[in-house]
């Protein structure tokens, strides 16, 4: 394997399952010795900070089975011992896969570890499973398994565990022209999110109005509600901005005033189309774009496709 | 109130893209050297207007030029379109009696400064009645005054058959204009139809050349009775008529929900008030200051004012019909387009040469200049009349 696969730049997901066979060809690789011996104070703590008050373990001088890993972590000052496992999780790390949650962890104890006893683990490299789309993003399932052994070469316990190591998505950059939103206008850019189009209307008169404000522009009734357009609508004026340069939008693009069927005028970007073929008078449809996380806006395509 | 007051006096400092000092300072300069060209000194000031946008408080601006004590102030909202309701404000002050002389001013460092051609994304952030108006526009990337003016241009020459180079006879004959004022930034370098054509489109239907400069400078004009103008320094301009216009279903800048956008409503309320309370007709009128930030409503304002029936602005523009020596000589100091972009005051203060006849490019027999206010915003004009 070249340097270059190490770093995983270009690795594809087969070259990730090629480094996960080498791994697993490896077998078992056994690690150092745990620093210190299996101790009274070391399990006392571990207690403890665990809130188990059995007295069990330091009146028969054994540690909780659940500790066994304690005994052979790498510890702040030391360097981390070589498994297996690390190739593998360095190169999904480089290749953007860089989330990880543990999603696995079945541990089988053969007898309980004595005080004086010095363990020593053996990991071994199980699978890789991927990519998979998982609620967190696309990822893989990498699975190991360590077994701590005692001087005599004794199984004490076993662990087999299973990390998702995952893509994050991706937060889009928020987009800069956020509108304000009022308490006469939050429910358009309710509908916006829902992928409708309101039009606020006069509950008493039936009056149509865009833009929304307070009050019925025609019997000044505060009793509103609102419609859901059907969508269509026609140019009736547009402009093509290309300078000065705007935030969050690429140059050149279309705004059109756009009248409805249903009577109002409403704004908003002409999409889909060349913007050479904008017209006065074009039939266009509404469709709705995320602009971020958050923001969607209505915009217009034209009815018949032209491009 | 008409002709009870009058433009005593006029002053400014050099209009340039980067003035190389603050705006408090330019607004003291200009304030000062209009006193001055009235022959007051500071002491005699009891008012003093501005309009929004500009940074400089009234009291700021009297602490500095030695303004004591104040019994008037307003500051006129609506930006651009509160230029001549600067004046209107200090003439009503005069006329009862609430101040006896007010000076109006304007300054900024529009160009080195805060840009007003530049997008602002905060428009729209605030739910006040203002940001939830341009939430509608501002999304959308609708956030320039160039491409709030293009939306009706383009909606003007759909409805009239009007043309690019109909919006460049306006640029051409404002750069005519200024390429003889030394005081303007474009002094010496007119344009030609094929310039305009030729010039980069900034928001399509409008061209580079449609789009007036930004500016640094300060304008300030000294209003008092028309009685006491009389015995100062200088040939008073008297306020034949000031009026302040707004439309049904008025925006700012983006009125594209009213039955039609092809005019500036509220510019034919500002030019009815005008007629009615001066008595007079676009026929009395030898020269008019018509805000010129973009071309097109050049022509629309020539329409809602009476100077030619709807949609036959671009026939009226034809032949050189603005330039000097035309029909009717439209901003003769060259406009914002030509001279500078100080919101419209530096054209009142070309309406007073006008009047007094000391312009550098001084229209023959003029006895009314019409001036008017922003376009697409809440708006104003004036009358201004030799004695």
């Amino acid at each position: 394997m070249t340097g270059q696969d190490m770093t995983g730049q270009d690795m594809t997901g087969r070259d990730l399952h090629e480094l996960a066979g080498k791994q697993a060809a490896l077998g078992e690789v056994r690690g150092a010795p745990g620093p210190d011996p299996v101790n009274e104070t070391m399990i006392r703590h571990w207690l403890e900070a665990m809130g188990d008050a059995n007295p069990a373990y330091l009146e028969r001088g054994v540690a909780p089975p659940a500790m066994s890993q304690v005994w052979t972590m790498p510890g702040l000052a030391r360097a981390r011992q070589a498994t297996p496992v690390d190739d593998v999780l360095a190169a999904l790390d480089a290749g953007g896969y860089t989330g990880v949650v543990a999603t696995d962890c079945d541990q089988t104890y053969h007898r309980y570890a004595r005080v004086g006893e010095r363990l020593t683990p053996g990991t071994r490299f199980t699978s890789l499973a991927g990519p998979k789309k998982t609620a967190l993003g696309e990822g893989y399932f990498v699975t190991w398994t360590v077994v701590w052994y005692a001087e005599d070469d004794s199984p004490v316990a076993e662990m087999m565990f299973r990390v998702l190591k995952f893509r994050p998505r991706e937060r889009r950059q928020p987009y800069p022209l956020k509108p304000a939103a009022g308490r006469d206008t939050e429910f358009f850019w309710e509908g916006v999110r829902r992928r409708e189009l309101r039009i606020q209307r006069c509950l008493d008169c039936g009056q149509l109005r865009h833009p929304p404000g307070p009050l019925c522009p025609s019997c000044r009734s505060a009793n509103r509600g609102h419609t859901v357009a059907t969508g269509e609508g026609t140019v009736y004026s547009y402009v093509v901005h290309h300078h000065p340069p705007v935030p969050g939008r690429e140059t050149p693009y279309v705004v059109a005033v756009v009248e409805l069927p249903e009577g109002v005028r409403i704004v908003g970007n002409i999409v889909n189309c060349r913007i050479d073929e904008v017209r006065i008078g074009m039939p266009v449809r509404v469709t709705y774009q995320a602009m971020d996380d958050e923001l969607v806006l209505p915009m217009w395509a034209p009815r018949e496709a032209r491009c | 109130m008409r002709s009870a007051a009058a433009v005593a006096g006029i002053g400014a400092t050099e209009f340039s893209k980067e003035s190389g000092r603050s705006e408090l300072r330019l607004a003291a300069e200009a304030v000062l050297a209009a006193l001055d060209d009235a022959g007051l000194a500071p002491a005699d000031v009891d008012g003093l207007v501005t309009y929004t946008q500009d940074a400089n408080q009234e009291i700021a601006v009297a602490r500095e030029t030695g303004i004591g004590e104040l019994t008037f102030f307003s500051r006129v909202h609506y930006g651009g379109g509160a230029a001549c309701g600067t004046v209107m404000h200090a003439a009503m002050a005069v006329a009862t009696g609430a101040a006896r002389t007010v000076v109006c001013y304007r300054a900024f460092n529009e160009r080195s400064g805060r840009r007003f051609g530049q997008p602002d994304a905060r428009l729209g952030g605030e739910p006040s009645s203002q940001g939830l108006e341009m939430s509608w526009h501002v999304p959308f990337g609708l956030m320039t005054p160039a491409a709030w003016v293009a939306m009706f241009a383009r909606r003007y020459m759909h409805v009239y058959g009007a043309t690019s180079e109909d919006f460049g006879r306006v640029a051409v004959a404002m750069r005519r204009h200024a390429a003889t004022n030394p005081a303007a930034w474009f002094h010496g370098r007119p344009i030609t139809l094929e310039d305009h054509q030729r010039s980069r489109w900034i928001v399509e239907p409008l061209r580079l050349l449609d789009c007036c400069q930004e500016s640094d400078g300060a304008v300030a004009l000294v209003v008092t009775s028309a009685e006491r103008a009389r015995d100062l320094r200088r040939t008073p301009a008297l306020i034949t008529a000031a009026a302040q216009g707004s439309g049904s279903g008025q925006m700012m800048m983006t009125s594209y929900y009213r039955d039609d956008m092809t005019g500036l409503p509220e510019m034919g309320v500002v030019g009815r008030r005008l007629w009615e309370t001066s008595g007079l007709s676009p026929r009395d009128i030898q020269t008019a200051i018509l805000y010129d930030h973009f071309t097109p409503f050049v022509l629309t304002q020539l329409e809602e004012l009476g100077f030619c029936p709807r949609g036959e602005a671009k026939e009226y523009v034809r032949d050189g019909g603005i330039e000097l020596g035309g029909r009717l000589p439209v901003n003769p100091h060259g406009g914002q387009l030509g001279e500078a972009y100080i919101h419209g005051m530096n054209g009142i203060a070309e309406a007073v040469r006008q009047v007094r006849g000391t312009s550098v490019n001084q229209v023959p027999g003029v006895h009314n200049v019409l001036v008017t206010a922003g376009t697409g915003v809440p708006t104003s004009g004036l009358i201004l009349s030799a004695a």
